[in-house]
């Protein structure tokens, strides 16, 4: 019973941490809520990889949300990193519907990709589908730099945790694993833009 | 020796030496030889063939595994290294005189060798994930650190990354549908992922709109090397599909429906573009037409679609690094490359208001430039299939041709008593010229490319054989 209990568990955590993520206005809690969010993903990963490939993804994930952490830590002691105000709809009660929209369609289509690839798992695939349908909608709502890169990445821990499930291939894996680095350190880079004169990028 | 390490590993080292290494003053230089000693190597020392020097025998293996998987390249790839490299080389040499960001040719090279690589991985699937890491290092050429990074750079950003999982998953999705081809429901899934993907990756309509966005925000030459490599590299994954799967080459339905986006974007870019005010954003309707070009001939169905789609590659390299550099040079003097900001220029920048012009008239079609031959093959096998596609596609060119027209008049409407004046250094003067040399030698005698598409075919089994 237990065995069959937690990766549900994984699965709670993965709602809770994206939607924390969706409706949080402090980086801080953001990106403990993705760094919460990659151990859940490690979780699921390790039902059809194996353990260290797992723990690859949860080590690049963790550096991912360093990279962001010390950023957006650096550009807070220079003047408070606030997350940019969005002109679309964000209200408390929007944000819940969406989520219940996306959380109604996982259970909606977790069978169905079940019957039509048989042996990924309901807790895989329901992981999965959250992390993409929550990544999605948190890039629909925000044009925040910092908000985006946590929407994309959201996306990228739901494809992996899918992909794992089909492909096992240490390159992938590693590809994988650099693309999530990359994207930790694109974003890191462009939190910085804009916050150094132009004479700083002739010495760089 | 062995290919992958000369033409992946070596372009990407010397890009990240020169990016920590080496004097910005000096890295367009060096930058452009060690790509044009690459493009060189490529055209000389034929991939998996001993060669005799002396006494000495030399021979480049075509693979070298890594992670368990290979990345090759075999000696049908060796013209399509030598073009790219070459055509690299030529952008690098340009970025002196367009005075862009220090880091372009260090980044530059290793986005070219993760291009490369894209197209040397097994299984070529694994391609989605190299075109993704390339996109990335294009953020820190489009988004200086002195400035904030623009809708443009953002939408680029998450379109390149979303892509990427429709295409891997979709590769997936095939290896069952060749099994089952009689499953209609997996084949209509799998060809509807896949065709998300690349309409992310390549910027299908209305997934465009990054790019006028970027001609506005980014330096203009940064963002014309992205628009030649992506979507070069993006065509040559597209081919690999078609090679690779029976179905999508066989099918009529999706050779139709890739038409249909081909028409859409030619369509739409053209006519978008002939209502421009912005001489930046003329140029990336262009580049969304171009690409359009590309979707129609990879939908084309016949024995030409590998010819067509080489035939349009090269002269796009060479169009898009002479109109972007005219227009850096242009935007020194009027930031913000409006029509209001640029008029009357062709008195004070003849040089780069003429090529730029030339480079325009030769996305059109115009002939005698380099994108009429290319354009002509296109048109004919297009009117062989559907006279009302080859409609369809003159009202884009059309489009394009009365943008060009409007530029032109914009740029030579000076007061009467203003001088001619020349304001280019000498290096951009020359760099033009070759240029615009170069338009004219690919539109008067394309038979020079020959010996570079010949073989191409070959790259892949089932396309074109």
């Amino acid at each position: 019973m237990f065995i069959d209990i937690t990766p549900w568990i994984a699965v709670g955590l993965i709602l809770i941490t994206s939607t924390a993520i969706l409706g949080n206005l402090d980086w801080r809690i953001s990106l403990g809520a993705l760094a919460v969010q990659y151990v859940a993903a490690f979780w699921l990963v390790t039902r059809h990889l194996p353990f260290v490939m797992g723990s690859a993804k949860l080590i690049t994930g963790w550096m991912v949300v360093a990279a962001l952490g010390m950023t957006c830590l650096g550009l807070s002691t220079a003047e408070e990193y606030k997350k940019g105000e969005s002109a679309l709809p964000r209200g408390r009660l929007f944000q819940l519907v969406l989520i219940f929209i996306v959380a109604m369609g996982t259970a909606g289509a977790t069978p169905r990709i079940e019957s039509a690839i048989p042996g990924l798992g309901y807790p895989v695939i329901a992981g999965s589908l959250l992390l993409i349908g929550l990544g999605a909608v948190h890039l629909g709502l925000t044009s925040d730099t910092l908000n985006v890169i946590l929407g994309l990445l959201t996306i990228l821990t739901g494809f992996e945790v899918l992909y794992a499930a089909i492909e096992s291939s240490i390159l992938v894996t590693g590809l994988l694993a650099a693309t999530n680095l990359g994207m930790g350190i694109t974003g890191s880079y462009l939190l910085i833009a804009g916050t150094m004169p132009a004479e700083m990028e002739d010495e760089l | 020796m062995n290919a992958p390490l000369i033409w992946i590993l070596t372009p990407f080292l010397s890009g990240f030496l020169i990016l920590f290494f080496l004097h910005r003053r000096f890295s367009p230089l060096i930058g452009g030889a060690i790509s044009m000693a690459l493009a060189l190597t490529a055209l000389i020392f034929p991939i998996d063939t001993a060669l005799l020097l002396g006494s000495i025998s030399i021979k480049i293996s075509s693979s070298v595994q890594f992670f368990g998987r290979s990345f090759s390249l075999n000696t049908a790839d060796g013209p399509l290294i030598a073009i790219i490299y070459g055509l690299a080389a030529l952008w690098f040499f340009g970025t002196e005189a367009s005075g862009s960001a220090n880091r372009f040719v260090s980044l530059g090279l290793m986005i070219v060798a993760l291009l490369t690589a894209s197209i040397a991985v097994e299984p070529f699937l694994f391609a989605a994930l190299l075109l993704v890491m390339a996109a990335m290092l294009v953020i820190p050429l489009l988004v200086p650190l002195y400035q904030k990074p623009g809708k443009g750079a953002i939408r680029f950003l998450i379109y390149q990354t979303i892509a990427m999982p429709f295409i891997l998953f979709s590769g997936w999705m095939l290896a069952g549908v060749e099994a089952s081809p009689g499953d209609l429901g997996s084949t209509i899934q799998a060809g509807t992922i896949l065709g998300l993907g690349f309409a992310f990756l390549l910027g299908i309509f209305p997934l465009y709109n990054w790019i006028p966005m970027l001609m506005e925000e980014a330096s203009p030459y940064v963002t014309g090397f992205l628009l030649w490599a992506l979507p070069t590299f993006t065509a040559i994954f597209a081919l690999g599909f078609l090679d690779r799967y029976t179905w999508l080459r066989t099918s009529p339905q999706l050779s139709y429906t890739i038409q249909f986006a081909g028409v859409i974007m030619v369509v739409s870019g053209g006519l978008f573009a002939s209502q421009q005010k912005h001489i930046g954003r003329i140029m990336g309707y262009a580049a969304i037409v171009e690409t359009g070009l590309f979707v129609l001939a990879l939908g084309l169905g016949s024995l030409e679609v590998v010819n067509i789609t080489f035939l349009l590659l090269i002269p796009r390299g060479l169009e898009l690094a002479v109109w972007a550099l005219a227009l850096s040079i242009i935007k020194r003097k009027a930031y913000t490359l409006r029509f209001n900001e640029v008029q009357g220029l062709a008195r004070s920048y003849p040089i780069a208001v003429g090529a730029l012009i030339l480079a325009h008239l030769s996305m059109t079609g115009f002939p005698l430039l380099a994108g009429f031959p290319p354009r002509l093959a296109l048109w004919q096998e297009l009117a062989r299939q559907s006279l009302a596609t080859a409609f369809w596609v003159f009202v884009g060119l059309l489009g394009l041709l009365i943008a060009a027209l409007r530029t032109m008049a914009v740029f030579v409407m000076a007061k009467e008593n203003k001088s001619w004046e020349w304001n280019e250094s000498w290096v951009q003067a020359a760099m033009l010229g070759v240029g615009v040399i170069g338009l004219f030698i690919l539109g008067m005698f394309p038979q020079v490319l020959q010996p570079f598409i010949i073989n191409l075919p070959a790259l892949f089994e089932h396309l074109g054989q």
